[in-house]
């Protein structure tokens, strides 16, 4: 990256991603700090980095990432760590509140911000915090976010990777990919809802499509299915629970194969098919429940991504976002899937920092801030 | 995918307690053969080939050899039985199959079947009883291969087969006209979950993808989220909901649209997204409505993606999600239309939920045909009852057929069962005895509406229309009863077929489009269906009888007056007793009390009535300027009414065209409707008047006059529905006029038809509602003379 010297932007540096769920913030905390800059250093500067490194939680809600840290790390010709923090979005109002608390707005700081939330909360961050939004285009910003890291090395190791013999527990590997030359490529955002970007070149991508079935609907299935309260108490019950018990499948039809159509008997046919009968619903699981919606929400968008990887003549399809975060299930769901119904031909490629692209590209915007 | 659900339980869900109307519902069981059984999750479809036998009306021509007397009528009119093929197909509920197929067993005498096809998912778990009750063995077919065949033969068959549905419009209802070609499609069955098939030809179809998101889903994930069980209830509850109270919005994420990328506001970002951290309580009918667009919506975009993926434009839907609910079918629609830009519509079926039984019956007719042809080889046997359908043209018997919506088992079973009765949903199809074409001669077959009013669009008319037909009744009853004078149960039987066909016209007032678009001619084609299902084959075959009769004896006087004109007047005088004679017409209510009331009501008085020109529609100038050209190389000549108007009206000018140069095809009707000339009865009239006028008597040997049926038992004419022969003809003699004559066919329907040919309309307006509202009076005239634009 070609780094202009001649006026950069002060600290902090933030990018922040608020979208429908989570806010995704990446700060960047510089590690090459003059003796001079240290003297220099406001207060409140000092205080809000000192609270941002010195933690991995935040409130309730509030957590970093820290093995997602990027150490190290040369920007815009400073060296530092990149850090990388996320919390709900319905606690995006208290940390408006905390910005106000720790005078952020005396620090003259551009504050780059994308998602849905960047304009929703404009006014919000205005009044409460004093503070003015740098909005930028949310798939401007994943794209141009994913691009930057998807470079080889991630503190030594690579960023991008797939699953071999994804089925197979004994024989499951996660492996290392090259994505040097990422061009084309599919990108599958799966945060709240799931949008689905061709990606050409670096300049040069559009939104193929998209579907309202993501992140959000699996959690809000699940905590009325189930009543449980959050992402990892929903993935929890689904590690431990059988869809085929709520599923049916296509050999609950035909006995076995559906040989007229080449359709396994494994195959679910219908989701939640046997939900329809009293009996299977008495004898069913939450933790069954948990794991039928999982299945049913993750091969949906697998088979959506592949339908468009087609139309589009891309083979490689990457998926993102926070709905992958701890989710191993669905990567794994994902990869067999694409693997079986495209015959080999279509790869499912994951990256480390799945749900931070965004908030990434939002951060790069400080580049174009005069 | 299959919907197999609701089956299991063993026999106690079994309603034995209701007794079944034989006359009404399992009819036909006497000759039966062939059956064919679709079990599907709720519902069973019972399919079987069956003869009727009815009377028709024959005519002979006597032999006049020789002495001629003056009493002697014209020709012999006798009722026969005929045998006719008919395809039965019932639909209820799975509650009652045991009974049904007791019922079917009692009343079933006279069958060589031993077989009975089965398919859909439940077939496997009845195997048993269907053996046990029928004592016929279970023949299990592929449901996908029984829904495609099905779904062909119903494109092919039933106009205005296929719909698009228009939530809030009037009507709600768009029918499709038929494509000549109905490859190549998509069909995207919706059962407990959702199968795409592409179908590229009769035998070539592939399912190309599919999701198990489907009915199942909302279904299953309806009952746990609601505690509702059954899948019309959800759907119910569905109806009432709002799902953005669950959904997550574009707008609450972003506080408005997503601008840059054109996504509005009410967009759903992510289904139950707002179950997700909202602490709160959602009620049972957001979810269920939340749930509805998640799963339409979906189902909408995969079809979407491979429509566009295999460049296809005609998109079916079937399966239980759809059959005929509004909400299912509003919210697929609206979600096509979201994700093509209108660029693709979804289009649904009105016998949807028959095509399993149709596919399964067909699989077995034609094996069947396959072993008759064997037999026929051996035994060299002239005709093969019944062989496969697919050779034939069928046709939608309106007297049979419940209609769309009319009576529906899936949608109320609540009223249902408080009422107490049982429905059954029935469609009946006639086998035709010719094979039905469109005509060569349009200009574009995809686009022709052979009606020219629709009355589910218009109100107004179908008011006046319904009232009409309703106050014709007691002519209709009293006529059926005249023509049959020696049979005491005529009377019974006329009253059964009032009863049968007002509760037709109740059921179109109340749904309009329970057989396609209501149009005057589907309103006259019920009633001709409804007459020979009680037997009335042809009312007005008397009367047919004494015109012809007594037109004949005017005829050469009638030639010879205008033989004496001068050129110029005698083309004048030969369309003005065209259209003279085509006021002789039973089927105006105006024109049948003139005739009952004064039989003097003769040509002359027909041709002083006559509007005086210009008329209504005028392009009598044209027409002369064109024959003073060059004569027609083949004039085809849809003919209208018996006695005045075909004897005086068309042969007079047809035998001006023969002295041109022209060759004449005059096309009739292959069976009786109204008095409508008839193709036997027209051979024993031209007959007649070839023996006494030279003109003809050297057209018809010389074969430049020829005579062809039309295929049609209408009063009306579908130019896309005639006999092959015909339109063979057509395109050997290279046909370059179509007259065609009278209100039902020129008017009511084809008045916009284009060809690409010259073509003549011309009628007089016998109804004053009808006049009025094209801006004339009763007995206007309408002369329609045009020529393909170059």
């Amino acid at each position: 990256m070609k780094i202009k010297d001649a006026k950069k932007p002060s600290f902090p540096w933030f990018g922040m991603d608020i979208g429908g769920t989570l806010v995704k913030l990446v700060y960047f905390e510089p590690i090459d700090i003059s003796a001079e800059e240290e003297q220099e250093e406001v207060e409140s500067l000092k205080s809000i980095r000192k609270y941002l490194t010195s933690n991995v939680a935040y409130g309730s809600t509030g957590i970093r990432d820290t093995h997602l840290e990027l150490k190290n790390h040369t920007l815009l010709g400073r060296r530092g760590n990149l850090h990388f923090i996320r919390f709900p979005t319905h606690d995006l109002p208290t940390f408006i509140q905390m910005g106000h608390d720790k005078n952020f707005s005396t620090l003259h700081t551009v504050l780059c911000a994308t998602g849905g939330g960047a304009y929703k909360f404009e006014q919000e961050f205005r009044t409460i915090g004093n503070l003015q939004l740098h909005k930028k285009d949310e798939l401007d910003c994943l794209v141009k976010g994913l691009l930057y890291i998807d470079s080889p090395s991630f503190n030594g190791q690579a960023e991008c990777y797939y699953y071999e013999n994804a089925m197979e527990p004994e024989k499951c590997r996660k492996m290392p990919y090259n994505l040097e030359d990422p061009y084309p490529l599919l990108v599958v955002n799966i945060g709240s809802g799931v949008s689905i970007l061709a990606v050409y070149s670096k300049d040069n991508y559009k939104r193929v499509s998209g579907t309202s079935l993501g992140g959000g609907t699996f959690l809000g299935l699940c905590s009325l299915l189930t009543g449980c309260d959050s992402f990892e108490e929903a993935l929890e019950m689904a590690s431990k629970g059988d869809s085929t018990r709520a599923d049916k499948l296509v050999k609950d039809i035909y006995g076995g194969h559906y040989e007229r159509f080449d359709l396994p008997g494994w195959a679910v046919a219908s989701s939640f098919g046997n939900m329809i009968h009293k009996e299977k619903r008495d004898a069913v699981s939450k933790e069954d429940l948990a794991r039928a919606t999982l299945v049913t929400i993750t091969n949906n968008i697998g088979w959506i991504a592949k339908m468009c990887a087609v139309s589009e003549k891309i083979d490689r399809v990457v998926f993102v976002g926070n709905f992958l975060r701890v989710n191993t299930l669905s990567m794994k769901l994902l990869s067999d899937a694409l693997k079986y119904w495209s015959h080999g031909q279509q790869k499912a490629l994951f990256l480390e920092h799945e749900g931070y692209f965004g908030a990434v590209g939002a951060l790069l915007g400080l580049l174009d801030v005069d | 995918m299959a919907a197999c659900s609701r089956i299991g339980g063993g026999g106690h869900s079994m309603d034995k307690s209701i007794t079944l109307p034989p006359d009404e519902i399992f009819r036909n069981l006497e000759n039966a053969k062939r059956f064919a059984i679709d079990i599907g999750g709720s519902l069973t479809k019972l399919a079987y080939y069956s003869t009727v036998q009815h009377k028709v009306a024959k005519v002979r021509s006597f032999d006049h050899t020789g002495k001629e007397t003056e009493d002697e009528p014209l020709y012999e009119i006798s009722v026969q039985e005929e045998i006719t093929a008919r395809l039965h197909f019932i639909k209820f509920e799975n509650a009652y199959i045991e009974t049904c197929l007791d019922f079917v067993k009692d009343h079933l005498v006279n069958t060589e079947t031993k077989v009975i096809k089965a398919t859909g998912g439940g077939a496997h778990k009845f195997k048993d009883l269907l053996e046990k009750k029928l004592k016929l063995k279970v023949d299990k077919e592929d449901e996908m291969s029984c829904l495609i065949k099905g779904c062909n033969f119903v494109l092919k068959n039933i106009p205005h087969e296929a719909f698009v549905y228009v939530k809030h419009a009037e009507p709600e209802f768009r029918f499709q006209t038929t494509h000549p070609d109905i490859f190549p499609y998509l069909l995207i069955n919706i059962g407990s979950g959702v199968s795409i098939v592409k179908v590229e030809s009769e035998d070539k179809f592939e399912r190309i993808g599919g999701s198990s998101i489907g009915g199942g889903t909302f279904w299953g994930l309806g009952a746990l989220l609601t505690k509702t069980k059954r899948f019309d209830e959800l759907l119910q509850l569905a109806s009432r909901g709002q799902h953005t109270s669950v959904d997550m919005l574009v707008k609450d994420i972003y506080g408005g649209a997503y601008g840059s990328l054109g996504l509005t506001g009410d967009l759903i970002a992510s289904s139950f997204g707002k179950s997700a951290t909202a602490d709160k309580e959602f009620s049972k009918e957001d979810m269920a409505k939340s749930l509805l667009h998640m799963i339409s919506n979906d189902i909408g975009q995969l079809a979407c993606l491979y429509a566009k993926l295999h460049n296809l434009s005609r998109v079916y839907f079937g399966g239980f999600f759809i059959r005929g609910h509004p909400v299912t079918m509003h919210t697929i629609t609206y979600s096509i239309n979201f994700f093509t830009k209108g660029e693709v519509q979804a289009l649904f079926l009105r016998h949807e939920g028959y095509l399993g039984a149709i596919g399964a019956f067909l699989k077995g007719a034609e094996e069947d045909s396959k072993f008759e042809l064997q037999g026929r080889r051996l035994r060299s046997v002239v005709s093969v009852p019944g062989a496969d359908p697919n050779q034939y043209s069928w046709g939608e018997n309106y007297a049979g057929s419940s209609g769309l919506m009319s009576v529906s088992p899936d949608m109320f079973p609540m009223q249902r069962t408080r009422s107490g009765t049982l429905q059954f949903d029935m469609l009946e199809m006639d086998r035709l005895e010719r094979q039905l074409v469109n005509l060569p001669l349009l200009l574009d077959s995809s686009s022709y509406i052979p009606d020219t009013m629709d009355l589910t669009e218009d109100a107004m008319a179908r008011e006046y229309w319904l009232s009409c037909f309703e106050e014709a009744l007691d002519g209709v009853v009293k006529r059926a009863v005249a023509s049959q004078p020696d049979l005491q149960d005529a009377r019974e039987r006329a009253e059964k077929f009032r009863l049968k066909y007002r509760h037709k016209l109740q059921t179109l007032r109340h749904q309009p489009c329970a057989y396609g678009s209501l149009t005057v001619r589907s309103l006259l084609d019920t009633r001709e269906h409804c007459l020979n299902e009680f037997n009335f084959p042809d009312p007005y075959s008397q009367i047919k009888q004494r015109e012809n009769d007594l037109a004949l004896r005017y005829f050469q006087k009638v030639v010879r007056s205008v033989e004496m004109l001068n050129w110029e007047d005698r083309q004048f005088a030969l369309v003005k007793g065209l259209l003279a004679g085509n006021m002789f017409d039973w089927g105006a209510k105006a024109v049948s009390d003139v005739l009952e009331t004064d039989p003097a009501f003769g040509f002359d008085e027909a041709k002083r009535q006559l509007q005086e020109r210009p008329w209504l529609v005028d392009s009598y100038s044209k027409w002369i300027e064109r024959l003073k050209g060059p004569p027609h190389k083949c004039a085809l000549f849809f003919v209208d009414n018996s006695g005045i108007d075909i004897i005086l009206g068309v042969f007079p000018l047809v035998r001006e065209l023969l002295c041109r140069g022209t060759e004449v095809v005059l096309a009739s009707n292959s069976g009786p409707a109204l008095n409508d000339v008839t193709y036997n009865e027209l051979q024993i009239l031209t007959e007649r008047i070839a023996a006494m006028d030279s003109v003809i008597h050297s057209g018809i040997t010389k074969e430049r006059l020829i005579l062809v049926q039309s295929g049609s038992s209408s009063p009306c004419l579908d130019l896309s529905r005639l006999d092959k022969g015909l339109a063979t003809l057509v395109r050997e003699r290279h046909t370059d006029l179509v007259v065609i004559e009278g209100m039902g066919r020129a008017i009511h329907t084809n008045y916009y038809a284009v060809l690409r040919c010259e073509s003549l309309k011309l009628a007089v307006i016998k109804n004053s509602w009808l006049a009025e509202r094209l801006g004339g009076k009763i007995y206007s005239v309408v002369f329609k003379y045009e020529q393909p634009s170059k």
